[in-house]
């Protein structure tokens, strides 16, 4: 079978094929013809069928005409030119970024277009008066690279980048060197005339480069350990301050008084080191977002049908209960209502995983959230946006908590019993001296301070962790930042919801129950399912085998009923049970399609939901070592398969709303429990929240996930419990860090508590024991990342 | 042996510039998205519009390399 010259998919037997290149579709044609005649195909010479699909997208961008819509979304504009930062989900390849940064080829409007690759974003500069927000954004469709734009972009403000730890490393990095170059004349004493003559001006030199590092760079640890304290709190960074302010005092005075050079060549060295751990303990995956709320899920504006049926485009926070709203085809449906047109096909599966779409019918309710798929529909809203259903959510207060202030990490709660210990030694060792030498007492009692800060401690966690997130994030499991792992490798409850997490929602497997079929009845069900565009009979055609297209003497579709095809007097009808003409038994959940042939009940065909490959390893494994739940917004129809796929006694919950996953979760944490939330949909967006850890399982990285604390791509479920255990693993490599770490403490100390302690000692001692740790650290999650698949 | 000065000022001047140049590069933006030149610099230059000769029969042979590079 060929390959679409444009996308890459395989063609059906429906080939289209124009200069010579076959295309699946005539969107992906289209596309060509615009890159061919625009002299841009040099898109597919970078990568071959690196494109996508075009989807229908008529009065769709209609809003973007407004302008208070489009003046929140333009980030500048002087009257001729704007510019504007476009999401576009489907950046993938270098091809795209050509593309993309050759748009001014495409209209002669676009001035300058730049592509941030990581964020997956275009930053488009272009002339008001040529080109439109709204062409520009129908232009950008047409080539396959529909941006997304979210209620979300309409609320944030103009965010700002925060720079300052590349400031701050770059500073402390430029003084480091700088004092590192000005201090080596005076390690080796070798008492010169020149050096004497010039050691003043060296050292009030390095006093100068020292005050920046300890007063701009290092104020984080000065102002973190002032706040811990404040609350009563001894964290890592009280130590490092103390650290911090005993070498910066401790040096100043002796320049001051001309009795040593001081140490600032450790000082700025040991902040250097600090800043390069948090830096590297950065690792964002900025094409990811893990603070999304129902906001970026919901479209800017929806159209609005006003008296005489005029449509007009109306912001979303501009609903009124009582309003007619136009839902065109794949749009999402913002507020709750009741549907007015006919029937409808609704696709919840942003909000429940359940990608089967359900059909409603005129006067049933529709709620917020769900896509409609079948045509547009009008529906009358009951409530505003922010009192829906799903959105209602959002006020419960477990969405303002941030998780991480509320945790403690190893690091922190080691910081304690350290700078316990520090001081104890400090004060035992000044006190010995005051008997022995009472000149040395304030020397030995800061020696120790400045040689025990714990700069190799407050390392180890850094490296080990932002090793591992990057090991992780290579095997497609993201997480939202480093203290996660730490979370993760306390978990001992892991709480599963069903549909869209531990089912997938690319296939659903049919089993048919009922009378068997002849060759005829078969080839006669196939050839009436053709033409039916329910998702259900599409399902189903693609599982019957394959029969002879044949034209059928007579077919019918019966809205929100079935299909009828009649072929040389047999005739076939497929649907509900109703109209089949069979009595359902009332304790059937499932979905199901039933057939008869020339008015006899045959049977039905059951759609099951089909569950990820190693779903019963992973319960298996993790029953080992924790407790697990199966929390489900569905009904029981999936509960005896269930149950024979997991571990006995695993203990299942059905029909939960979303507030009761959410008190569910909080009701295990009340008794101790660190809980684990894996979960797909909008509606665990609760409990996501909730949980100690809350993981979105997601079949497209790229498509949206609710707000949660990781990201596992799909086909790594059957891994979950490997990438826990790893977890666990990374935490023995910081506590071996940290054994490691004291152990050039105990050395450090010997020098300073006998009073021997030179700048040149602390100089090699403090890198050394860092320098060791990072290397360790890296090391060792190494060889767990290898074992890890 | 003054001079010392002169080469102690020359060597903090340079460093000056250095860094001055780091923050200024920070302050641009350079920094924030550091892959995408990456790839941007790999592009073909731009053949000059020639009316008669199909230009990506022309360029494909030289981006063979390219072609295959996944991202």
């Amino acid at each position: 079978m060929s390959k679409c010259y444009h996308c890459g998919d395989d063609c059906n037997i429906t080939a289209i094929v124009f200069d010579d290149k076959n295309f699946c579709c005539n969107g992906c044609k289209t596309v060509y013809e615009i890159f061919q005649s625009n002299d841009l195909t040099y898109y597919y010479d970078l990568q071959s069928g690196a494109g996508t699909t075009p989807l229908a997208i008529e009065g769709k961008y209609d809003f973007l005409t407004s302008n208070t819509i489009a003046e929140r979304l333009i980030e500048f504009d002087d009257g001729t030119v704007q510019i504007v930062n476009l999401f576009i989900p489907d950046i993938h390849c270098s091809s795209c970024i050509w593309v993309l940064e050759n748009l001014k080829k495409l209209h002669p409007g676009i001035t300058n277009s730049q592509v941030d690759f990581p964020k997956k974003t275009v930053r488009v500069t272009f002339k008001g008066e040529l080109v439109s927000l709204k062409e520009l954004v129908i232009l950008l469709a047409r080539i396959g690279y529909e941006p997304y734009i979210s209620l979300e972009d309409y609320d944030k403000g103009k965010s700002k980048i925060d720079r300052s730890l590349l400031y701050k490393l770059g500073i402390a990095g430029f003084a480091f060197g700088n004092i590192m170059f000005l201090s080596f004349p005076e390690y080796f004493e070798v008492g010169g005339f020149w050096l004497d003559q010039y050691k003043g001006l060296f050292r009030w030199l390095m006093f100068a480069f020292s005050l920046p590092v300890v007063f701009y760079a290092g104020s984080d640890y000065l102002i973190s350990a002032y706040k811990g304290l404040r609350s009563g709190l001894l964290n890592i960074d009280v130590p490092i301050a103390l650290g911090i302010l005993v070498l910066f005092t401790r040096s100043s005075f002796e320049i001051f008084f001309d009795l040593g050079s001081g140490f600032f060549d450790s000082l700025t060295g040991l902040i250097f080191f600090l800043l390069v751990g948090r830096f590297f303990q950065q690792k964002t995956y900025s094409f990811l977002s893990f603070e999304r709320d129902y906001k970026s899920y919901f479209p800017i504006a929806v159209t609005r049908l006003g008296k005489k049926k005029k449509e007009e485009t109306v912001q979303i926070y501009a609903i009124k209960s009582g309003d007619r709203l136009l839902i065109r085809n794949e749009e999402l449906i913002p507020v709750d209502g009741i549907l007015l047109t006919e029937k409808a096909h609704i696709d919840y599966s942003f909000v429940t995983g359940e990608s089967e779409p359900v059909e409603k019918i005129s006067g049933d309710k529709v709620f917020a959230g769900g896509r409609q798929c079948n045509g547009a529909i009008e529906i009358e809203t009951l409530k505003s946006v922010s009192q829906s259903y799903l959105t209602q959510l959002w006020s419960n207060s477990v969405f303002q908590k941030d998780k991480s202030t509320a945790f403690q990490t190893l690091t922190d709660s080691i910081g304690k019993r350290f700078t316990i210990a520090v001081l104890t030694i400090a004060i035992i060792a000044a006190s010995f001296w005051m008997f022995q030498d009472s000149s040395k007492v304030l020397n030995v009692f800061t020696a120790v301070l400045i040689i025990a800060c714990p700069c190799a401690i407050a390392l180890a966690a850094p490296f080990t962790l932002g090793n591992m997130l990057r090991i992780y994030g290579r095997k497609k499991f993201y997480l939202k930042d480093s203290s996660v792992i730490e979370q993760l490798a306390l978990i001992d409850t892991a709480i599963f919801d069903k549909t869209g997490t531990i089912t997938t929602t690319q296939s659903s497997s049919i089993s048919y129950e009922g009378m068997e079929l002849s060759v005829e009845e078969e080839s006669l069900l196939k050839n009436t399912l053709r033409a039916s565009n329910h998702p259900l009979s599409r399902s189903l055609y693609a599982l019957l085998k394959e029969h002879n297209i044949e034209t059928l003497d007579d077919y019918k579709e019966y809205t929100g009923k079935g299909v009828q095809g009649v072929k040389d007097k047999s005739d076939v009808k497929v649907g509900s049970a109703d109209f089949v003409g069979h009595q359902q038994l009332s304790d059937y959940n499932s979905t199901s399609v039933h057939v008869s042939t020339n008015d006899s009940y045959k049977g039905c065909f059951v759609f099951h939901n089909n569950y990820r490959e190693g779903v019963s390893e992973v319960f298996k494994e993790m029953g080992r070592h924790m407790d697990l739940a199966v929390i489900s917004g569905d009904n029981t129809g999936e509960k005896t398969r269930l149950e024979k796929l997991l571990p006995k006694l695993t203990p299942l919950y059905f029909n939960q709303k979303p507030t009761d996953k959410l008190e569910f979760i909080s009701e295990l944490q009340a008794n101790d429990k660190k809980v684990l939330m894996v979960g797909d949909g909008l509606n665990d967006a609760g409990a996501l929240a909730q949980s100690n850890v809350g993981l979105a399982i997601s079949e497209n990285i790229n498509v949206f996930s609710p707000a949660c604390d990781g990201i596992l791509d799909a086909t790594k479920f059957k891994y979950l419990n490997n990438y826990i255990l790893a977890s666990k693993k990374a935490m023995k490599i910081i506590k071996l860090c940290f054994v490691l770490s004291l152990m050039y403490n105990v050395v450090g100390l010997y020098f300073a508590v006998t009073g021997q302690l030179e700048p040149v000692i602390a100089a090699i001692l403090m890198p050394l024991s860092s320098i060791s740790i990072v290397a360790f650290a890296t090391l060792a999650t190494n060889v767990i990342g290898k074992k890890l698949k | 042996m003054s001079v010392i000065y002169l080469l102690l000022t020359i060597s903090i001047v340079v460093a000056l510039v250095f860094f001055a140049a780091f923050i200024i590069s920070v302050r641009s933006g350079q920094y924030d998205d550091s892959y995408t030149p990456s790839v941007r610099m790999l592009f073909e230059d731009e053949v000059v519009k020639n009316t008669t000769i199909e230009p990506n029969t022309k360029i494909k042979k030289s981006t063979q390399l390219n072609k295959k590079q996944k991202l």
